[in-house]
């Protein structure tokens, strides 16, 4: 049985709404860092299916720069939380905000 | 010979770089010495290299020595050819004994050797000028000689005097300058280049009389600044604040006739334009009387002598401006011999003064200095006109050949012949009022003849004022034959023919010298009361010659006041408010721009969070509702 594009895309929507609230309602930067990594998981998702049902290996194409993209953003982000949690011993990020103008 | 008569530059400008680097190692008088036989080698050489022009007939050549820009024509050439020479004659000749002279009269000053570096380098500078193939290197001597008069007129800048007089050449100079350069922008508009034999040839069949005549005219105001003409003459009587041998070397003998050789070089152009030649002409003798009238009041024994200068530039240019080039060259050259002699006399009597420049605190040094009073008398009685000396046949032959020109130069004649009176006054004046009458030193002066170092330059040219006008005598025209060549291209105008002619004006001169000579001589010998009554009956004329028809508060209020309101003006509006507020402008509004929009940098990041999603949906509205 094959399922309807319409379905894949549903999740996707779905799961980029999960990341995007936990985005902007959590407050610890670990979640938060997860949070983008399931909402760059949901556009992937709508790019395969898209590409599958379009007969079109393009979308698998971006999706694989999508990843190696996000590995690579993964370990910095990491890195500067980790950074971050030694020196301050939180990871609450409404306390981070030296950088304000 | 005329292979190496680069030498004649290259020698001065060797022995100012010399002194430059190594003057202060050099005692005194050794550095003096070399910076004459610097000056007196050029002389040598020049007068081997000119021998070939005194058969009359020979034209000289170029000699190339590096293309410079050959674009315009402007090669690092010499032209030695008989007017070259003449001139390269009379600045190495009076030059080198100038020089010699300067041995005594710098002594002791501390800047010694800088003072012979830089007449070196003015006499380099000067014989680039003379000798140059083309107006480029022509213009690079003119601007180089304008450079050596400010630092010699300001050689002694503590003085406030005078760094303000040297600044004041440099600037009514410049002024000339522009006039100058202009002209020679048209000279290369019409004719693609600089070099004189391009222009000469070329110019009776390719040169409009309009654009000759705009050439001639801007020519004349270059001419005026350097040659100290109506209305630039006013740098010269101050540029007095130099050391006398300076005065005498460029402000009298040398670098102020550049003008007149400049007009005389391009006769061929002046050839095309009468009216121009006419303005010429008219301007050097208003110059002429003008001047000789100032000089006939003042107390300052140079200034004299500097107004004196002004006037007989103002007969040179009479001479070239009547197309009498012989004529007027012939009266740089003897004007050269006594008024050096003149300035070399007045410095002698201020060295053994003390430096006391006022005649009126002078008087009865005839007994103390008899070589230079005697000397000064010779120069005296030689500018006042008194055959057979020198200044006779030269300005005899200017007022013939302006005679002869007719029409409205009968009128210029009329005023040459009026400023010859004057001028026999106010030289007779200066005389009697140094050497002659009661002595009216200051306390403690003590008048002593100057040394031979001193005195032998004097010697010389007094025998040259005596016989240096008979290289042109209407008997023998040696100095005509010699410079024909020259002005082969050109009409010279020459003084009447016929000895009743000759007589008749001749003897019109000679009238009016002695009758200023009688004048001046009479009143100025009898005791002080006399003579201040005779100036006094003059008034308020008098007066105003002395203040120099007060021209410098007219020109300080009429152009340099409003120069210095326009110059604040610039400064503190234009500058201050326009300039600087607008760049200041652009940073405060940067600066507020930044103020304004720093709270939206909040550092949390979630608010960013929350304007990045909002600006995804905005943009992902806009596709959905069909973009563009």
């Amino acid at each position: 049985m094959i399922v309807p594009v319409g379905w894949y895309m549903g999740l996707a929507a779905a799961l980029f709404l999960i990341g995007a609230l936990g985005m902007l309602l959590r407050r610890n930067a670990l979640v938060m860092f997860m949070c983008i990594e399931l909402m760059l998981n949901a556009v992937n998702l709508t790019l395969i299916s898209a590409g599958r049902a379009m007969n079109d290996i393009n979308g698998q194409v971006a999706v694989f720069f999508i990843l190696v993209v996000a590995a690579a953003e993964v370990v910095v982000g990491l890195a500067i939380i980790v950074a971050i949690f030694r020196r301050r011993a939180t990871a609450s990020v409404d306390e981070l905000s030296e950088l304000r103008g | 010979m005329i292979d190496l008569i680069w030498l004649v530059i290259a020698l001065p400008l060797a022995g100012a770089v010399l002194l430059h680097f190594v003057g202060r190692l050099i005692k005194e008088p050794l550095s003096g010495w070399l910076a004459s036989a610097a000056i007196g080698g050029a002389f040598v050489i020049a007068v081997i290299a000119a021998i070939p022009f005194l058969e009359g007939g020979e034209h000289g050549s170029y000699v190339l020595l590096w293309d410079w820009m050959p674009a315009v024509g402007a090669r690092l050439e010499l032209l030695w050819d008989p007017l070259a020479a003449l001139m390269a004659l009379v600045v190495t000749g009076v030059g080198t004994l100038i020089h010699v002279f300067a041995i005594g009269y710098m002594h002791g000053d501390e800047r010694f050797h800088r003072f012979f570096t830089y007449l070196n380098l003015f006499a380099a500078s000067m014989l680039t000028l003379v000798l140059a193939g083309n107006y480029a290197m022509l213009f690079l001597g003119w601007e180089l000689v304008g450079l050596c008069s400010y630092l010699l007129i300001g050689f002694w800048f503590t003085r406030p005097s005078a760094s303000a007089a040297a600044k004041k050449a440099f600037v009514v100079n410049r002024i000339g300058d522009v006039g100058f350069m202009v002209g020679l922008m048209v000279v290369f508009a019409t004719f693609s280049t600089l070099s004189f034999s391009g222009i000469f040839e070329r110019a009776d069949s390719e040169l409009t009389s309009a654009t000759a005549t705009a050439i001639g005219l801007l020519f004349l105001i270059g001419a005026a600044g350097k040659s100290a003409q109506i209305p630039l003459y006013v740098w010269l009587p101050d540029a007095m604040e130099g050391p006398t041998p300076v005065s005498a070397l460029i402000h009298a003998a040398t670098m102020v006739t550049a003008g007149v050789y400049v007009i005389a070089r391009s006769a061929p152009i002046y050839e095309i334009t009468p009216f121009a030649s006419t303005v010429v002409a008219t301007v050097g003798a208003l110059t002429a009387i003008w001047a000789a009238s100032i000089a006939m009041a003042q107390r300052d024994i140079k200034r004299v002598l500097a107004y004196s200068t002004i006037s007989q530039l103002g007969y040179m240019f009479l001479a070239v401006g009547a197309t009498a080039y012989v004529a007027g060259i012939f009266h740089l050259m003897t004007h050269a011999f006594f008024k050096a002699l003149l300035f070399l006399g007045a410095g002698s009597v201020i060295h053994a003064m003390g430096d006391e420049q006022d005649m009126h605190k002078m008087g009865g040094l005839l007994r103390k200095m008899p070589v230079t009073a005697m000397t000064m008398g010779i120069a005296t009685l030689a500018i006042a006109g008194i055959p057979p000396l020198a200044g006779f046949w030269s300005k005899d032959e200017i007022l013939g050949a302006t005679f002869a020109r007719g029409g409205w130069f009968y009128v210029l004649w009329i005023v040459g012949l009026v400023t010859a009176l004057m001028t026999a006054f106010y030289m007779t004046r200066q005389w009697v009022l140094v050497f002659l009458g009661e002595p009216r030193w200051d306390e403690g002066a003590r008048p002593h003849e100057s040394p031979p170092v001193m005195t032998t330059p004097l010697i010389v040219l007094a025998g040259l004022s005596i016989v240096g006008g008979l290289v042109n005598t209407p008997l023998r025209q040696t100095l005509e034959r010699f410079l024909e060549p020259s002005f082969e291209l050109v009409h010279i105008q020459h003084p009447p023919e016929g000895w009743l002619m000759f007589a008749l004006l001749a003897g019109l001169s000679v009238l009016a010298a002695l009758v200023g000579l009688g004048i001046g001589f009479m009143t100025y010998r009898a005791p002080r009361q006399r003579w201040r009554a005779f100036e006094e009956a003059f008034e308020p004329l008098w007066g105003t010659w002395e203040q120099a028809y007060h021209v410098d508060d007219i020109y300080g209020r009429v152009l340099v006041a409003p120069g210095e309101k326009l110059a604040e003006a610039a400064a503190f509006t234009a500058d201050v408010r326009v300039i600087d507020g607008a760049v200041n402008g652009v940073g405060r509004l940067v600066r507020d721009i930044g103020q304004w929009s720093r709270p939206l940098q909040t550092g949390f990041v979630r608010n960013y969070g929350v304007l990045f999603l909002g600006g995804a949906l905005v943009v992902v509205v806009w596709l959905v509702a069909g973009g563009s």
